[in-house]
């Protein structure tokens, strides 16, 4: 039962900032957050049993609209799970390029990111700022794939075409001018007072409590641990690329924050090292026109801008899989906000559901 | 409006008053921020400054559809979430009006299963649908057009049977 | 490639090799095993009763440590010929200290239970829900078991081999109203 300063209110499916269909019901003591429920499932149009009903290279287009802010990420992570059951080895030069991929992915979703959970905290102005860049590189994208969004860039066994001619040119453009507008980012919000005041302290949960929750990525990062797949189980060309892992300290939203920041500067890194090391060689190994894995089954991860993109697949021998289950790392991350949030302010919550950097398409599948 | 409507025949004075109600909807669309899935990333894009919907008037995006007239459907719509969209709507003080934003909405998209509406025109109905998956976001400024020009050929007079 | 040379050389410190995990799990809990695969990652059938035994010692035990339940789901396997056991529950376990990784399989027939591990990792609390949503697996013990992705009063378990993929007519509403053709916008 209640007290007589309790009450429960619903937050979403439809609000401005729940970053898409996120309902949540809160139990509250007056301003104080005593207990959430997340109900999920606004967004659940059935991709699992998609693709068990597609074929491979079919099933590859709802991975783009799962994590649609990252889904070339999500989309390597499934090629590179079929490539393990077909036992295919992939080219060099196209692991390269998809690492240049990746990591453009990974500065548009961060991008996303500050632009939202800033314009949800009340830093509007951030919100064109960061899309600015974004346009950028979505032309990228569109120069390469044709499409700005839902990619679908990667292809089973390679790459389905080379660069465009003067496109790596336009990433060290790019590249070049990212550093100063992410420094432009840094004057208007790291020592922000309005900023520390909303981030600081809030949602604070420690290292080994994220990890027994199964949150991965900047969030589990930002608690100190040590975490990221591209180190722990490399994939694509990260295993000979150089780069660091930030961590933070506190496992608070100012953590995560300053974790995000930098591995967009590390990503600017690892894209413009990838275009350099490249080597010259095909992009496409040999793969049958009709994939048709032998049984078995695999499940490979990778490190998206949310945390662990993981696919397992079950073949039967025939062209669609028996089972394809997608391991999200939105779904688990948001496992972890009861915890967050308990005892904080209302307002906090939306500070918090955008520091989980919730896509509820990877959420729901 | 109510009290006006469907009471006049069209005369000069009626085709006057429509002229300046019409152009005073249309320049001014307050969306609805309902985003719902991936089209709601290209809907932010059209409202970012490269596309820029605000200088169709559209650009204020109200939180509450007490507040709003366009509801912009932006995305996969769910057996789950239809009936609270429905709600929405009904919330929403006439004249309203309803884009479909992307495939999804529009028809169901890529996703044929058994969660997934098969367009939102089952659950509200629509007055311009944009396809695309997801429409880039000339697309849906081209749709908030063709919106406009619906809404130039609204009248107050009585409508002929 | 050899995944876990690489992945010991990354830990800087030397990982169990694949057949130590293996041979403790052998050592500890024999009688909960039913089948162990060596290979890349070792994959172990255990018997579904002893499966929160199992993980809590492949939780604790110093040289297994694996702290990172990095996916559990369902499988029905009435397609692939084996229709009883109806289902299997896949674990994935990954060790961050040491780069570790294992398998681990559970066979549950439709209508039976198996113990929840929500009490060994807290992350498999909403796994265990969407395993029971999708398939119909119950998990004893479970602290919240209900409905996570469909509505709370949906009756079927749409995963499940026999559920079509359109779902069934009942599942299609429609909520027009007998008003939206006058309402709106004078269409």
């Amino acid at each position: 039962m209640f007290g007589p300063s309790e009450m429960e209110i619903n937050l979403g499916p439809q609000h401005p900032s729940t970053h898409g269909v996120l309902r949540l019901k809160l139990k509250l003591d007056g301003e104080r957050i005593v207990h959430t429920d997340p109900v999920i499932g606004y967004l659940h149009r059935g991709c699992e049993k998609l693709g068990e009903d597609r074929t491979y290279p079919q099933a590859m287009v709802y991975t783009d609209r799962m994590d649609y802010v990252a889904a070339f990420c999500e989309n390597l992570v499934y090629v590179e799970t079929v490539e393990k059951l077909l036992g295919v080895d992939v080219p060099a030069r196209a692991q390269y390029m998809r690492v240049v991929l990746a990591e453009l992915q990974r500065i548009a979703s961060h991008l996303l990111w500050l632009a939202t959970h800033a314009l949800d905290i009340g830093a509007m102005s951030v919100f064109l700022y960061c899309f600015r860049e974004r346009e950028q590189i979505l032309d990228l994208f569109e120069a390469f794939c044709g499409a700005r969004l839902t990619l679908s860039a990667a292809r089973i066994g390679g790459m389905y075409q080379e660069f465009p001619e003067g496109w790596a040119a336009e990433v060290h453009r790019f590249c070049d001018v990212f550093p100063s507008r992410l420094e432009e980012y840094h004057q208007l919000l790291t020592s922000n007072r309005i900023w520390l005041e909303r981030t600081q302290g809030v949602g604070v949960i420690d290292g080994p409590t994220a990890l027994d929750y199964g949150v991965t990525g900047p969030c589990l990062r930002g608690s100190g641990v040590d975490y990221d797949v591209r180190k722990a189980m490399p994939y694509a060309a990260y295993r000979e690329l150089e780069f660091d892992v930030p961590l933070g300290r506190q496992g608070d939203t100012y953590d995560r924050y300053l974790v995000r920041m930098e591995e967009m500067r590390q990503s600017r890194r690892l894209a413009l090292q990838a275009l350099q090391r490249m080597p010259d060689g095909p992009i496409m190994a040999k793969v049958p026109k009709r994939i048709r894995p032998p049984k078995g089954e695999a499940y490979h991860v990778n490190e998206g801008p949310r945390g662990e993109l993981g696919v397992y697949l079950i073949s039967d021998g025939t062209e669609t899989a028996y089972r394809c289950r997608f391991r999200s790392p939105c779904f688990t991350n948001l496992q972890a906000l009861p915890e967050m949030a308990r005892g904080h302010l209302v307002a906090d919550i939306i500070a918090l559901i955008g520091t989980l950097d919730v896509v509820l398409g990877c959420v729901d599948r | 409006m109510g009290v006006i409507e469907d009471r006049f025949h069209p005369n000069v004075l009626v085709t006057t008053v429509d002229r300046v109600f019409n152009w005073a909807r249309k320049s001014a669309l307050w969306p609805m921020t309902f985003g719902l899935a991936c089209c709601a990333i290209e809907m932010m894009a059209a409202g970012a400054s490269r596309f820029d919907m605000d200088r169709f008037g559209a650009g204020i995006f109200r939180p509450s559809p007490r507040q709003s007239d366009l509801m912009i459907v932006s995305g996969s719509v769910t057996e789950k979430m239809a009936p609270i969209i429905r709600t929405l709507y009904d919330q929403m003080p006439d004249p309203k009006w309803v884009i479909s934003m992307g495939i999804c909405s529009t028809a169901g998209g890529p996703f044929p299963t058994y969660s997934h509406v098969q367009g939102v025109d089952k659950v509200v109905p629509v007055d311009v649908y944009v396809p695309g998956c997801p429409p880039r976001p000339e697309a849906l400024l081209y749709g908030l057009l063709v919106l406009q020009d619906k809404i130039d050929r609204m009248t107050i007079a009585k409508r002929t049977a | 490639m050899d995944d876990d040379a690489q992945v010991r050389e990354n830990a800087g410190q030397s990982a169990p090799p694949l057949s130590r995990v293996a041979a403790r799990l052998r050592e500890e809990q024999p009688s909960a095993l039913i089948e162990v695969v060596d290979g890349e990652v070792p994959a172990v059938r255990v018997r579904p009763e002893c499966i929160e035994r199992v993980c809590r010692f492949l939780k604790d035990d110093p040289d297994c440590r694996f702290d990172h339940l990095s996916n559990l789901c369902g499988v029905d396997m009435i397609a692939l010929s084996r229709p009883s056991p109806r289902f299997d529950v896949v674990y994935h376990l990954y060790a961050l200290s040491s780069g570790g990784r294992i398998t681990l399989k559970a066979a549950v027939d439709d209508g039976a239970e198996i113990p929840t591990v929500s009490t060994v990792w807290r992350t498999a609390n909403w796994h265990e829900r969407e395993a029971y949503d999708m398939f119909g697996i119950r998990f004893a013990g479970h602290p919240d078991l209900r409905r996570i992705l469909m509505d709370e009063g949906f009756d079927a378990f749409p995963l499940r081999k026999d559920f079509p993929l359109e779902g069934r007519a009942k599942d299609h509403g429609n909520w027009r109203k007998p008003e939206d053709e006058t309402a709106g916008g004078g269409r």
